[in-house]
């Protein structure tokens, strides 16, 4: 049915309300990045057929729930955010979820929990430190202190469904925005000062204005899912969990900007945030949410999916905006500001993925609501991927300002195996690792800036004694040496100087005067490189060296890596006293270096190990030690 | 011969002609009919949208996702993100070029796997990962991969 005015556009809604509310019970399946792939659609499968077998009114789509007395719905969701227990199965209204669900779980799901009202024990989460299980997500530790914006709906409504999107008051900030003047739309972005969740944190009001003010009469509008940053997911799970927000953030932004066509530009390892926002756009066209006179009024626009070829450089802005051109996406200087002329050398707007999401919430709520979350300077939230050496691995968004210390040991879990906290790396490789002194640093744009890291897309990887610093800034420099598109010289040669120079250290090569020689050099790459690939590529170094010094030092004077990662200057010994004997190490040797007897110590022949370190990942009596 | 042939048409009729700013598109859908990019399959799709074949083959060698040669039946994506790296992504490749005598970049003799390194896929949570075509492996121990490969 299409929607052609806002009037439409409520009575369609009061109908989806009501069926929505309709619905007896919901059961909510997982099928974010982790839990697809750890199995959630075979859950989904199973869990449907059970029902229906066992005669219970169980549909998969809003719609059919209609002709139903007392319909289940058992939707596919988006993340639901506990990465580490999946496949997630959420029942509400009951609050229970289920974690580590498989597909013959279905039987007692539905036998116990769903006819008989009983929980299943063995299937809630685990709490790691108390040993408790938690029931639903108003017990479990994990989701206190989180503030969702961004991923409101993602994981909580159906993932490919306008009806469901509809249904929680989807496209009403459209229809409201639709009723003020462009000019409006902006000042209300401008004064809930939003800024750009891709990790820049430059003002999108300032940006939309600046694009309006731009000369020319074609303008675009461009949604940046490419995040090549590792350990990031935030936007995968947005794209793929609640397309349709950040279709209407694009669409608002267009009214706001008067932009007729928009692109999003998708990383091309994400394929199922692909096909969702294909079905997405199909649907907003088929229902006139896209194309022309949207809901009546005078605007006219359309989305077109750009997928990415597989290179990093391309979330960089005017690479981007090259490579959706069809051309190798190489950046440009920035003195022409892509608001001015950015794709087709038309005016453009880029946002990331999340910012877009943040933007309907704003217009429905007003900037006043928005800025009475977060800091006076990052207001509102971020979302996060907490991964590493953490318990609770997942999908988080917690208000600006909240300390590192409560992400990390209050939601995340604290640290995996109880192992001491080293760092915290966040920004990505444009960012740096900060030491357990920085905990209490509050997570805003500019806290995390002054403290020498930096905000970026959203990745917070938690790193304990086992991580080596020096083998993590060389890990970020050979990430960037083989994504550097190799335009400028500062990043294309300088990068594969720095990578040498580390790779020295690391092989135990290193000399005195080596950490003076890295600096110098990283700031040279930091002035002279043309885009921010290239000026931030040199921060991960620069940043374990000011925090971690004393370890790149005990690299280079005594050639040694304390947390043993460092193959050329590792030496592994099994502690004769703490070996049991379980025979754990010597089955996981990939050399076969390691020898003995059930029951009797270990011992590694030093000729054949290979300082892989698999031996001491294995152990669980911390009997493998570093010499 | 006649194969690529009629996979190249399959592909041009699907595209517009003339219309430059598909190339990424094109050769993303003549990468998806072959498994890697043909070198007449490039220069087909250079000359229906009217771009030089340098351009093409500047794009073809630029975006990581093209492979210029023939790829193995099932690709092995080993995950080196971040997180894989810390939980040992390096010690699951070496397990793989013992078990299957090739490393990343490299196909086995048979045609059967291509080992790839690829950038974070957003597994983090079932670190170090591997996707074997859609299949993923997750958690994997050292000495472990070359069973759960089999494993099918």
């Amino acid at each position: 049915m299409r929607i052609d005015t806002p009037n439409t556009l409520e009575t369609i809604r009061t109908r989806l309300k009501k069926l929505d509310a309709g619905v007896k019970r919901r059961v909510l399946v997982c099928s974010g990045p982790g839990c697809a792939a750890s199995g959630g659609f075979k859950v989904h499968e199973a869990l449907v057929k059970e029902m229906r077998d066992k005669g219970l009114e169980a549909e998969v789509e809003l719609a059919p729930c209609l002709e139903r007395k007392d319909p289940l719905l058992v939707a596919i969701t988006g993340c639901q955010g506990l990465c580490q227990s999946g496949p997630l199965v959420h029942i509400l209204p009951d609050d229970i979820l289920y974690t580590g669900v498989k597909p013959a779980h279905a039987a007692d799901i539905v036998e116990k929990t769903l006819k008989g009202g009983e929980v299943i024990e063995k299937l809630l989460v685990k709490d790691p430190k108390s040993g408790e299980r938690g029931k639903g997500r108003a017990d479990i530790p994990f989701y206190k202190g989180q503030k969702y914006i961004a991923l409101e709906g993602c994981g909580r409504i159906l993932a490919e469904s306008l009806d469901a999107y509809l249904a929680v008051g989807g496209f009403s900030a459209l229809a409201e925005a639709l009723t003020r003047t462009p000019d409006a739309v902006i000042t209300e972005v401008e004064k809930s000062g939003l800024r750009g969740r891709g990790g820049g944190g430059y003002g999108t009001g300032r940006k939309w204005r600046s694009c309006v003010k731009a000369p020319g009469d074609e303008r675009f509008v461009i949604c940046n899912g490419d995040e090549g940053d590792p350990g990031a997911f935030m936007d995968c799970c947005i794209m793929e969990g609640d397309p349709y927000r950040v279709l209407e953030g694009m669409i608002i932004c267009a009214h706001a900007v008067g932009a007729r066509q928009g692109y999003i530009y998708v990383r091309n390892e994400y394929p199922r945030a692909v096909k969702r926002l294909t079905l997405a756009i199909e649907a907003c066209r088929a229902a006139g949410l896209l194309g022309e006179r949207i809901l009546g009024s005078g605007l006219t626009f359309d989305i077109r999916i750009s997928r990415g070829g597989g290179a990093f450089v391309c979330g960089e802005s005017t690479a981007l905006m090259r490579s959706i051109e069809g051309n190798v996406g190489e950046p440009r200087a920035k003195y022409i500001h892509s608001v001015e002329r950015g794709l087709y050398n038309k005016p453009t707007v880029l946002n990331n993925v999340e910012t877009f999401a943040c933007v309907p919430s704003i217009i429905t709520r007003g900037a006043a609501w928005f800025t009475g979350i977060g800091t006076p300077k990052s207001p509102g939230t971020k979302a996060f991927c907490l991964v590493g050496k953490i318990r609770n691995t997942g999908l988080i968004e917690v208000p600006m300002g909240t300390p590192l210390r409560e992400v990390i040991f209050g939601i995340g879990g604290g640290m995996l195996d109880d192992r001491p906290f080293k760092a915290v790396q966040t920004g990505g490789p444009s960012g740096g690792c900060l030491p357990d002194s920085q905990l209490d640093l509050p997570v805003d744009f500019d806290a995390l800036t002054r403290a020498g890291s930096m905000m970026g897309s959203g990745g917070m990887i938690i790193m304990d004694d086992r991580t080596c610093m020096v083998d993590v800034a060389r890990y970020f420099l050979a990430f960037l040496l083989e994504e550097s598109c190799g335009k400028c010289v500062p990043c294309r040669e300088g990068l594969r100087q720095l990578h040498a120079m580390i790779e020295n250290i690391c092989q135990g090569k290193g000399k005195a005067g080596d950490l003076e020689r890295i600096e110098r050099l990283a700031r040279n790459i930091k002035v002279g490189s043309l885009c921010g690939l290239g000026k931030s590529a040199p921060n991960p170094v620069l940043s374990t060296i000011k925090n971690f010094r004393e370890e790149y030092e005990a690299h280079i004077r005594d050639k040694r890596c304390p947390a043993g990662v460092c193959r050329a200057i590792t030496t592994f010994r099994i502690d004769a006293e703490a070996c049991t004997g379980c025979m754990l190490c010597v089955k996981a040797c990939p050399p076969g270096a390691v020898t003995g007897e059930r029951k009797q110590p270990h011992v590694i022949d030093e000729a054949i190990c290979t300082r892989c370190g698999a031996c001491r990942m294995v152990c669980k009596y911390d009997a493998v030690k570093t010499v | 011969m006649s194969e690529v042939k009629g996979g190249i048409e399959r592909v041009l009729s699907r595209l517009p002609k003339g219309d430059a700013s598909v190339l990424v598109h094109a050769m993303q859908d003549v990468q998806t009919e072959f498994n890697y990019l043909p070198a007449d399959a490039v220069k087909a799709v250079a000359e229906h949208l009217g771009v030089p074949f340098s351009k093409a083959y500047a794009v073809a060698t630029f975006y990581k996702a093209f492979s210029l040669t023939p790829r193995g039946k099932t690709i092995l994506k080993c995950c080196t993100g971040t997180t894989c790296h810390i939980r040992g992504s390096s010690v699951v490749i070496e397990d793989l070029r013992k078990g299957l005598g090739v490393g990343p970049g490299e196909t086995t003799p048979d045609m059967a796997y291509t080992v790839e390194a690829v950038n974070c896929v957003g597994a983090c949570a079932l670190a170090p990962v591997v996707i074997a075509g859609d299949r993923y492996m997750a958690n994997l121990k050292p000495g472990e991969v070359m069973k759960r490969l089999k494993e099918g």
